[in-house]
């Protein structure tokens, strides 16, 4: 399985993640090489096995609906990289 | 006082020999002294430091300390410390000053130990030489031309050097027992859902968990009954009592059943760590173990069965920095997409954004049933294997790398090389049981490690084992040259 660099682009993409031009065909050739390795698994006879998600056989614990937390507002928002007035600032989404 | 044991530590501070005080203060020493050439610490707490050690002196002067009440520790960078940076190994969270504390540093705390620093580690945990750090690559102090292995190489380059007498680690693929092996160090990775999750920055939830390493079984023991046990917090957490590992070290091992995959012993093991295991096997038989050879047919497939499920988990949980909240923010951004991009372009370095476009990609539509569902059902395959050998066997004994530590730089280009390093070790991951290294001896001076893997929650039986093994032996008593 080889991944062209468009397809490397496109993934970024996806992912939110910006890449410079000259990282584009490297990235393309080391993440074929790693679904190369991955391909392995296609040797695999999987017909009649579930799926594994997790390893303990264990359900979701429920917990009471009740407020257990404090609100930290201000320690939160005083690691975050701009805030006014209580809000977190990004640029203008609505025109 | 570098040199000795956590119960030794003990005695010292409760004897008045040294004063928790003037501990942290020689580690804090020795760092200055000897961590230009390693840089296993990234932060190294002065302050606050003192101030635990204060406090713990006056605790054991008022007769109530625990064990570990006034033992340094260096906590791996990827537990949140309250007013203490934590920045995972990477540029995203260079400036991050966590709010909380992870549990297990929380537990640590409690008990009375003094975090010395924070240690270095690879970006986000993905890495198995410690070469993928925003902060540098950190150096084996066996031969400084050398990895430590990763991604705790922070951790294990600290205690190998005398620089903490224990920390902590995590273990996603092999974290903790990689790098311990070619340290010449002790480290357990427990079960999954035996140590609480909750302030460990997450990097594949499913396989992530907490450990510890040290220069002993003992040392491990007494940490990991510190950090152990439920935790409402993790929603993954185990519900079920810690067993008192201290208690079992000494039990003796007669009729112990070892099973030794043959797998694990094919081609790619270096010769020179074979013979090391295997000598260890014979001393393990002398204690009263017995032997047999056992297959886990599927582990050659843990490899890509990881480099599915791992990346996807990875390029889900990194999808939170997104330079709002918290994190680097790239400037002079002008719509938000553009703000997303930049930020994680410039934040995550080149293996954490090949693994979250990995990730991303397995699954993306169309894919998602040849890679991840795939894999999944691999992951089963992988699990049925340890459940059939655990009728049969208490526990598997393999190598836990196929060789001793590489040179620096050796595999950085060729990211599937990097990623083999870790064929030994990823398989108790996936499927979720506990699983230890410890030294077994030496090749051309380089430290080789053994590995144990036990059955659900048998943390306690693979410290007794080791224990034994090296209250026999002594690989975990030697030092490094330069740092004795």
């Amino acid at each position: 399985m080889s991944l062209s660099a468009d397809q490397v682009r496109q993934v970024a993409h996806l992912a939110r993640l910006e890449l410079k031009s000259e990282q584009v065909e490297h990235y393309a050739r080391q993440l074929s090489n790693i679904l190369d390795m991955v391909g392995q698994l296609s040797q695999a006879q999987t017909a009649e096995v579930s799926p594994m998600a997790h390893p303990l056989d264990m359900v979701q614990r429920l917990r009471p609906d009740a407020i257990a937390e404090e609100n930290r507002r201000e320690a939160f928002q005083s690691i975050a990289p701009a805030v006014q007035d209580g809000l977190y600032l990004v640029p203008k989404v609505i025109e | 006082m570098h040199t000795l044991s956590i119960k030794a530590l003990a005695v010292g501070l409760r004897s008045k020999k040294f004063s928790a005080r003037e501990l942290a203060a020689h580690f804090l020493k020795r760092i200055e002294a000897h961590d230009g050439k390693l840089n296993s610490y990234v932060t190294v707490c002065a302050d606050s430091a003192l101030k635990e050690a204060d406090a713990a002196d006056a605790r054991l002067a008022r007769g109530e300390g625990e064990p570990l009440t006034g033992i340094p520790l260096a906590h791996k960078d990827i537990f949140c410390t309250q007013g203490v940076k934590t920045a995972c190994g990477s540029r995203m969270l260079d400036k991050f000053v966590a709010p909380y504390d992870a549990t297990i540093v929380a537990r640590l705390k409690r008990a009375g130990m003094v975090m010395r620093g924070k240690a270095n580690m690879d970006e986000f945990a993905m890495g198995s030489s410690n070469e993928t750090s925003w902060y540098g690559p950190v150096k084996n102090p066996w031969d400084p031309t050398r990895v430590p292995g990763g991604s705790s190489g922070g951790s294990v380059a600290a205690v190998a050097a005398g620089l903490a007498p224990v920390a902590t680690g995590t273990d996603t693929g092999g974290s903790i027992r990689q790098p311990a092996a070619l340290t010449n160090l002790t480290g357990i990775k427990p079960t999954y859902g035996r140590v609480s999750r909750y302030g460990m920055i997450a990097f594949a939830s499913s396989l992530d968990q907490a450990g510890v390493l040290g220069r002993s079984a003992e040392d491990c023991a007494s940490v990991l009954e510190a950090m152990a046990g439920f935790d409402p917090m993790d929603s993954t957490s185990v519900d079920r009592p810690v067993d008192n590992y201290a208690a079992a070290l000494d039990k003796p091992i007669e009729g112990l059943r070892i099973g030794l995959p043959k797998e694990y012993f094919a081609e790619g093991l270096a010769p020179g760590a074979r013979d090391c295991v295997m000598n260890a096997v014979k001393k393990l038989q002398e204690l009263g173990a017995t032997v047999q050879e056992i297959s886990l047919p599927n582990s050659p497939l843990s490899v890509p069965t990881y480099y599915v499920v791992a990346p996807a988990e990875a390029s889900s949980n990194l999808a939170r920095f997104d330079g709002v909240r918290y994190g680097h923010r790239a400037e002079g951004v002008k719509t938000l997409e553009e703000l997303y991009k930049r930020s994680r372009g410039e934040g995550f370095g080149a293996e954490v954004q090949r693994r979250i476009m990995i990730g991303t990609y397995v699954l993306s539509h169309g894919y998602y049933d040849a890679y991840y569902l795939k894999a999944q059902k691999v992951r089963r395959l992988i699990y049925d294997d340890f459940k059939r050998a655990f009728q049969s066997v208490d526990l598997v004994l393999g190598p836990t790398a196929t060789d001793v530590a590489f040179k620096l730089g050796a595999k950085t280009d060729d990211p599937v090389a990097m990623y083999l390093n870790d064929i030994y070790t990823i398989a108790a991951n996936l499927a979720g049981i506990p699983a230890m290294s410890l030294p077994c001896g030496f090749v051309d001076g380089l430290p080789v490690g053994m590995q144990l893997m036990g059955n659900y929650f048998d943390e306690s039986r693979l410290l007794n084992v080791a224990h034994r093994y090296q209250q026999a032996t002594d690989w975990h008593t030697k030092l490094p040259k330069g740092f004795e």
